[in-house]
């Protein structure tokens, strides 16, 4: 066997316990706790293109749990606590680095939100300071803090444990973990259909063939509306294009990660040298991974404006991503309409730094066919009673 | 030096110096860095990131993986290539290990950004870009050519290609050189990025943009981009001395530089022949022709054998040798002494731009590589691009066999070798996508320019599919690497986004007041005098508020005029309470909720007519609510009949607060009935203030005596001045927060936060029982929205009376969260602190988590029985009415006028302008009719604007925009950097007209017959004039 | 960026565009009458086919008029462009 031997590349069965479809950051990571976690192993993991390819390819690997409402906070601290022992845990190195992150806020009621969000995490027990423009230049020493600037840095909220890690090995390292505990991963074999009998998930359709499964568990990010329809299953769920993009290889300057919601940018330098950025998202839904250039025109704007030194650095490459977004930004979790269907969707922007907390807590309700209580606020239901878990409505209203 | 004596298309009567890794050198103008390094015999450019083996210059173009190098003066940058940076006096450049470094001072340079039009874009400018550019030329079409080339002019004697002079003589054709197509997105709509000074090196005019975007839109593409030569794996791939063999012929032609002295030449294909023969014929030593076909073709092996090169056919090259750089080959068992290796594995069709365009690629087994399928876009490819190479190729060689593949090199920028590739595979990867992550080929600054195809056959041929068929990695915008500051063209600094001032900008400025940006508006925060920190500003405006007098620039919340016979019910659609029960001369506070019953904004409305409200929103709401009353009147009540206007910058706001503001308005308005019974709560009256046509609005968001004065802005300056000169304290939003939280009215977006329903905020009593629907009614009985223990609105009082809580401060039940702190001051009236908060449940104290406890109570702390709103019973006498200045009116631009050469602007101030909503047509779509000094402007189906003294009905916006005239014969080239219509005399002749974006801002435009007229609303004319006078820089 | 055609004003940049999603969701007519499951699915839920939609965007930098449009989300080709209160256009 090669030293290096990742997953296994599997031919698919005729049945399995649980199918999950979309073999990316949360199939995977769900797969590797059903089996971990569960004893569950008679497990097919579903992908239509090459795995971890989607989002989890595409992403700008930004990990934090800084979230205000307490719902938030516990799925994503779960899973920051999970990163930090899961290089250990998976044997891999995943390059995870805690190098912080630092969220800004340009104007008064950006401070108000940012100290509320502060205290919420602090209450929370997630680590969560605010510092004030000095603070956030000893932090970051690069980031433009003049008063004089169009929209000034005012302070900023730091996470101290927050940072990055590098995707594709945390893809790699779930999968061959997984792949060790006996899960299938099967590439290009796009679900074209989820057969429902007597109001039960009872197989799904592919473009290899009809699986048989007990259990379905969807975590198709973007593509999750079109499959669930399937299953006769409508979702509040809005599917749009986020771009992202990487300069070349440069020496140190960017020692943390920078977060700037108000402008749209945000920031970090990975290991090798590059600067890695994220821009905004497109406004109509689309399901081209190809964004607008207009919005990385602004993005760039918005970055030198904070960054002033980045002027002669080269954007060397951009792409897009398509992600699943909800009406209160936050996601859907849990049990669906169908017995046996299980839903996990709707992280929009966010689900990369969820990973491993998503896996362990879909494991959970998948095997339990129970939602595992992190996950409980999560319901379709909230859309009928108003729970939301509003995370952009608390931080993005005009003044 | 390896410098040719007669060819190249260099100016060799002038020198140029450069140093290079800290050693002077000397090139030419023409040269390249790259070509003139190797003239000057340097052959090592860089070092390997991982293994640091050196590297020399690979290729002549933009696919070099090697010579990427550090340019230090006159300005760092990073990871520049060597190959397409033209030579340039005082150039100072490093050498690197696969890491650019970035200045530590912000880059000095201009960048901009022009939009363009065309009915063919040509890219390339080849022989086939040129044969179509000709082409379309003739047409009479409007074409482009862009080039990533200097322009023909500079090309003295031009290689192979033909001449490219004379493109460029159509009567309606750009061409731009030194500019390079990076992306092609929806709609044919690419982006190119023009070089424009850094050629010149330290003698770039510093007014003069460094590089610029183009934005160009064309009815029709041609990618004539040629294609890209691809090397063979083998080992000792990566020393210095191998080199692309079509690079070799390039450094001959164009730079008269012979790029070694004995060479040994590795093809697959007949182009390397071509290569052989020339550098035989300058000089060059060619030890052999190492051709992997068994049967190389007989012209092309005749013609090597008569110039004196030994073909050997079907001979692989097994290994470059040297200490550093190349010094022998071995083919198969014979080492032949060399300084230069030339490989050629076939070509590659540059496919990047039209695999953008959405296009199909195909995999060519005749060339061994992708060549263009369909687009779904009106595109074509010619020449090499289109796999038309004009040459035979064989069989394609990937990598030559071995039995240690560990020097073979893919990717030479990443160090990743056929090796690297096998241990991907051997891992269980099959996925291109996979390999390239997994060894990091392809991912480097040249994207894969050489790498790609190389690593996709290797993959095929590993995972045992058919070569081609393992796919490739996709092609990426931009095609190459594209600076920042480029992409952020002039949104840069003051100009990066708009800001947004009142009439009374400058006396705020003038006064020293400190500001806050609301949205893209800047309003003063507070006035400090000398010595006085913001807290004692604060207090010391709020004490002349609630003892004296003070007064607010509240012009920049939202107006928007409502008209209509329906214009009642429209409104008690939008908002929670009843608006049409309102009297005219009334005046109502209300509150508009999104249909998830959460507070979305809240303003007042007054009632001008039967059918007829003016409307306020919050500051930084104002767009929000008007797209918001549009959306609804045409998509779901297209019925009513109503009419929607902003007139926020047509009325100049000034609040008038305090118990003295009676009578300061009684001196000022002296036609105007002041007292109690005369002018009540909530009415307004029409009158004028200091001599000027003014609405007074008797409301107040302090809980004082207090009014809204309201004037055209024209006036509002003047209004200003005239009460100031009442000795009236200016006060700034900071203290209007005081006041209003003082009396518990909250602030949409700071009080609430989208999860807010007005019942959260204790205003049970704005939401109408009676109205059978209105906007977020339903959504108040779901199960969570009616919940009891919801976070309502209370007050705080700390039982430290000069404790703070931190605005955002978590409040603590015991170790439970209860809410939070949306609203927090020290009070002038209270004689201590206070807050507002949101918190769930029913307490008496709460705590901070740093332990200060704070009683709950109702969130009016100050006159909760409404005591001072109406003033005191009986008026102190006025004061002495020390009459006022003669009205002044000041338009936005005062004084705006500027001339440059070919283009003058000047502002065009105080025009009339009505904005008419009529069923019946009064111009054609598009257009803009003059009928003697009165313009009438087409603004959408069923409005216009009307320009000029002619009557028209319709509400006046004569000072909610002012005007800038654009004239001259470059006018639309300066439009052209910041919007993006076709100005074209053909599509946009004198009398069209359009609503649209100059630069980060809505205009109207009208072509006239020298130029153009420019409206734009009078906040953002600072911004724009700035914006058009930096735009014109290079005029 | 987009070239979305304007009934009124023509072919514009998308950037003076507002997007409105879903087309022909209509505000019921009676919303007390509604249970809250329906009238959580008139808030929340949207079609987001991968194909053909239909949906209304606002030329809000121009002449502010909303308009319909049916767009392949697949390739963002717009296909059919026509005006609120008309009905959907057949797509063959």
């Amino acid at each position: 066997m090669h030293p290096d031997r990742l997953w296994r590349s599997a031919e698919p069965r005729k049945s399995y316990e649980v199918v999950i479809v979309g073999a990316g950051g949360h199939g995977l990571a769900t797969a590797y706790y059903l089996a971990k976690n569960h004893g569950i192993t008679d497990v097919a993991v579903l992908e239509r293109g090459w795995l971890a390819g989607g989002n989890m390819a595409r992403n700008t690997t930004i990990i934090r749990s800084n979230y205000l409402w307490d719902e938030s906070a516990g799925i994503y601290e779960h899973a920051l606590k999970l990163w930090e022992g899961l290089e250990e845990d998976l044997g891999y190195p995943l390059l995870f680095s805690q190098r912080g992150v630092l969220n800004l806020a340009h104007s008064l009621q950006d401070v108000r939100d940012g100290v509320r969000r502060v205290e919420a995490n602090r209450v929370n027990g997630v680590d969560a300071e605010w510092l004030d423009p000095a603070g956030v230049k000893e932090v970051c020493p690069i980031v433009e803090v003049s008063p004089e600037v169009r929209y000034p840095v005012l302070g900023a909220t730091y996470q101290p444990r927050a940072g990055i890690a590098k995707h594709d090995n945390v893809a790699w390292a779930l999968a061959t973990a997984a792949s060790a505990l006996g899960v299938d991963f099967i590439e290009h074999c796009e679900v074209t259909g989820i057969e429902v009998s007597g109001g039960r998930a009872v197989a799904v359709d592919t473009v290899r063939g009809r699986i048989a499964a007990n259990r379905i568990a969807l975590s198709a990010a973007g593509h999750t509306s079109v499959v669930a329809a399937t299953a006769g299953i409508d979702l509040p769920l809005q599917t749009h294009p986020l771009q992202a993009l990487v300069s070349e290889l440069l020496e140190p300057v960017h020692p943390t990660v920078v977060m700037s919601n108000a402008v749209h940018v945000y920031v970090s330098q990975a290991h090798k040298g590059e600067l890695v950025m994220g821009a905004g998202i497109d406004a109509a839904n689309s399901y081209r991974r190809r964004g607008a250039f207009h919005i990385i025109e602004r993005q760039m704007a918005a970055a030198l404006e904070l960054f002033p030194v980045f002027a002669r650095a080269h954007v060397l490459r951009t792409w897009g991503g398509i992600v699943d977004v909800s009406p209160d930004a936050s996601p859907v979790i849990g049990l669906s309409p169908v017995e046996n269907l299980y839903l996990n969707c709707g992280w929009g922007t966010g689900g990369f730094k969820a990973t491993p907390g998503v896996g362990w807590c879909y494991a959970h309700t998948i095997a339990h066919d129970e939602p595992h209580p992190l996950v409980a606020p999560f319901t379709l239901d909230r859309f009928t009673t108003g729970a939301l878990v509003d995370e952009h409505g608390a931080a993005a209203v005009a003044h | 030096m390896s410098r040719h004596p007669e060819l190249g298309n260099i100016d060799r009567s002038r020198t140029l110096r450069f140093v290079f890794d800290g050693r002077e050198y000397h090139g030419h103008p023409g040269d390249t860095l790259a070509s003139a390094l190797l003239a000057n015999g340097v052959r090592r450019v860089g070092t390997s990131t991982l293994l640091g083996r050196p590297r020399g210059i690979f290729s002549a173009g933009a696919e070099e993986p090697n010579a990427v190098v550090q340019i230090e003066e006159p300005f760092p940058e990073p990871m520049v290539l060597a190959t397409t940076t033209e030579l340039y006096d005082g150039l100072v450049a490093r050498s690197l290990s696969g890491r650019g470094r970035l200045a530590d001072r912000p880059d000095p340079c201009r960048y901009d950004a022009v939009h363009a039009h065309c009915d063919v874009l040509v890219v390339g400018a080849g022989p086939a870009g040129a044969a179509a550019a000709r082409a379309a030329e003739s047409t009479g079409a409007r074409v482009i050519i862009a080039d990533s080339g200097p322009p023909a002019a500079d090309r003295t004697r031009a290689y192979s290609a033909p001449d490219p002079h004379g493109l460029g003589t159509g009567p309606q054709t750009r061409v731009l050189a030194r500019t390079t197509v990076v992306g092609y997105y929806d709609d044919n709509y690419l982006v190119a990025v023009e070089r424009r000074t850094a050629h010149l090196g330290l003698d770039a005019p510093p007014d003069l943009a460094r590089e610029r975007v183009w934005r160009i839109r064309a009815k029709r593409v041609v990618l004539a981009t040629g294609a890209h030569e691809r090397p063979i794996a083998f080992a000792g791939n990566d020393l210095p001395g191998v080199m692309l063999a079509g690079s070799a012929r390039t450094y001959l032609h164009r730079y008269g530089v012979l790029p070694g002295h004995r060479a040994v030449v590795f093809t697959t294909n007949d182009s390397a022949y071509a290569t052989a023969l020339d550098l035989a014929a300058a000089g060059l030593t060619i030890a052999a022709i190492a051709d992997s076909r068994p049967e190389p073709a007989q012209d092309w092996a005749d013609r090597a054998r008569a110039a004196g090169i030994e073909v050997l056919a079907g001979q692989l090259v097994t290994e470059a040798r040297g200490d550093g750089e190349v010094a022998s080959v071995l083919v198969g068992t014979r080492e032949l002494p060399a300084d230069l290796l030339l490989v050629s594995g076939g070509w590659n069709p540059v496919v990047h731009l039209f695999s953008q365009s959405g296009g199909t690629l195909r995999y060519d087994e005749r060339l061994g590589a992708l060549v263009p399928g369909e687009s779904p876009q009106a595109v074509e490819v010619v020449g090499a691009a289109g796999g038309d190479l004009g040459h035979g190729s064989g069989e394609p060689l990937w990598f030559v066999p071995a039995g240690d593949y560990s020097r073979h090199f893919v990717d030479l920028q990443r160090d990743v070798t056929v090796a690297d590739v096998w241990r991907a595979t051997g891992a269980g990867l099959t996925s291109v996508e996979h390999v390239k992550r997994y060894t990091t080929a392809g991912t480097a600054h040249d994207q894969g320019k050489t790498s790609g195809a190389l690593t996709s056959a290797l993959v095929a041929h590993a995972t045992g599919v058919a070569p081609g068929g393992a796919g490739v990695t996709t092609f990426r915008a931009p095609y190459l690497p594209v600076s920042f500051a480029a992409l952020a063209g002039r949104d840069r600094g003051a100009l990066h986004d708009p800001v947004r001032i009142t009439a009374l900008h400058d006396w705020h400025a003038a006064r020293g007041a400190l500001f806050e940006n609301v949205g893209q508006w800047r309003r003063p925060w507070y006035y400090p005098r000398a010595g006085e920190d913001m807290a004692a500003a604060v207090l010391r405006e709020c004490r002349a508020a609630r003892e004296h007098v003070a007064a607010m620039d509240a012009s920049t919340l939202g107006k928007i005029d409502v008209i209509g016979p329906d214009a009642a019910e429209f409104l008690d659609r939008l908002y929670t309470n009843l608006m049409s029960s309102l009297a005219v001369g009334s005046i109502r506070y209300g509150v508009m909720c999104r249909p998830d019953g959460m507070v979305f904004d809240d303003g007042t409305a007054i009632r001008l007519a039967e059918d007829h409200y003016l409307i306020t929103t919050t500051t930084g709401n104002a767009a929000a609510v008007l797209d918001w009353m549009e959306e609804w009147l045409q998509t779901e009540w297209p019925d009513l009949r109503v009419t929607c206007t902003s007139v926020t910058e047509q009325w100049a706001t000034v609040a008038l607060v305090g118990p003295g503001s009676r009578a300061v308005l009684g001196d000022l308005a002296p036609g105007l009935a002041v007292d109690r019974a005369g002018f009540p709560f909530m009415t307004w009256r029409e009158t004028e203030v200091a001599g000027i046509p003014a609405r007074v609005c008797r409301i107040s968001f302090s809980g004082e005596l207090a009014y809204e004065i309201n004037v055209s802005s024209w006036y509002g300056l003047s209004l200003w001045e005239a009460v100031m000169s009442r000795d009236v304290t200016p006060y700034g939003t900071e203290t209007m927060h005081v006041l209003r939280a003082e009396k518990g009215y909250p602030i949409v977006g700071q009080d609430t936060d989208g999860t807010t329903t007005p019942q959260d905020l204790g205003m049970e009593w704005i939401v109408s029982k009676k109205k059978p629907d209105f906007l977020g009614k339903r959504s108040f009985t779901r199960r969570d929205t009616a919940r009891p223990d919801r976070r309502r609105l209370v007050g705080l009082l700390p039982r430290d009376p000069e404790a703070l809580l931190p605005e955002g401060a978590a409040l603590l039940a015991g170790d439970r969260m209860a809410g939070h702190v949306t609203s927090s001051y020290p009070s002038a009236a209270l004689g201590r602190t206070f807050a507002l908060a949101l918190v769930s449940g029913t307490h008496t104290t709460l705590t901070t988590r740093s332990g200060v406890a704070a009683d709950v109570t109702s969130s009016v702390l100050y006159d909760p029985g409404n005591t001072r709103r109406d003033g005191a019973e009986t008026e102190t006498a006025a004061p002495p009415a020390g009459g006022f200045e003669a009205p002044v009116r000041r338009s936005p631009l005062a004084g705006f006028e500027a001339e440059f050469d070919g283009l003058r602007l000047a502002e065009a101030p105080f025009l009339t302008q009505v904005n008419v909503r009529t069923g019946t047509p009064l111009t054609p779509p598009g257009t803009a009719v003059t009928d003697g000094e009165t313009t009438t402007v087409w603004l959408g189906p069923d409005e216009w604007l009307t320009v000029g003294p002619g009557a028209a009905r319709g509400v006046d916006v004569s000072a909610q925009r002012t005007a800038i005239r654009i004239t001259g014969p470059r006018a639309r080239d300066l439009l052209a950097h910041g919007c993006a219509l076709d100005l074209h005399p053909d599509v946009f002749p004198p009398g069209r007209c359009a609503q649209t974006l100059l630069a980060r801002t809505q205009i109207i435009l009208i072509a006239e017959s020298d130029g153009f007229l420019v409206l734009v609303r009078a906040s953002f004319a600072a911004y724009l004039g700035a914006w058009l006078l930096d735009a014109a820089t290079e005029f | 960026m987009l070239l979305i055609p304007c009934p009124w004003c023509g072919a514009r940049d998308e950037v003076e565009f507002h997007y409105g999603g879903q087309a022909h969701v209509a505000y019921p007519e009676d919303p007390s009458a509604l249970s809250d499951e329906q009238w959580g699915r008139y808030l929340f839920f949207r079609e987001n086919p991968e194909g053909d939609f239909a949906e209304r965007w606002s030329h809000s930098a121009g002449c502010r008029r909303w308009f319909n449009v049916v767009r392949d989300t697949r390739s963002n080709r717009i296909k059919h462009v026509y005006l609120p209160g008309e009905p959907r256009p057949v797509t063959p």
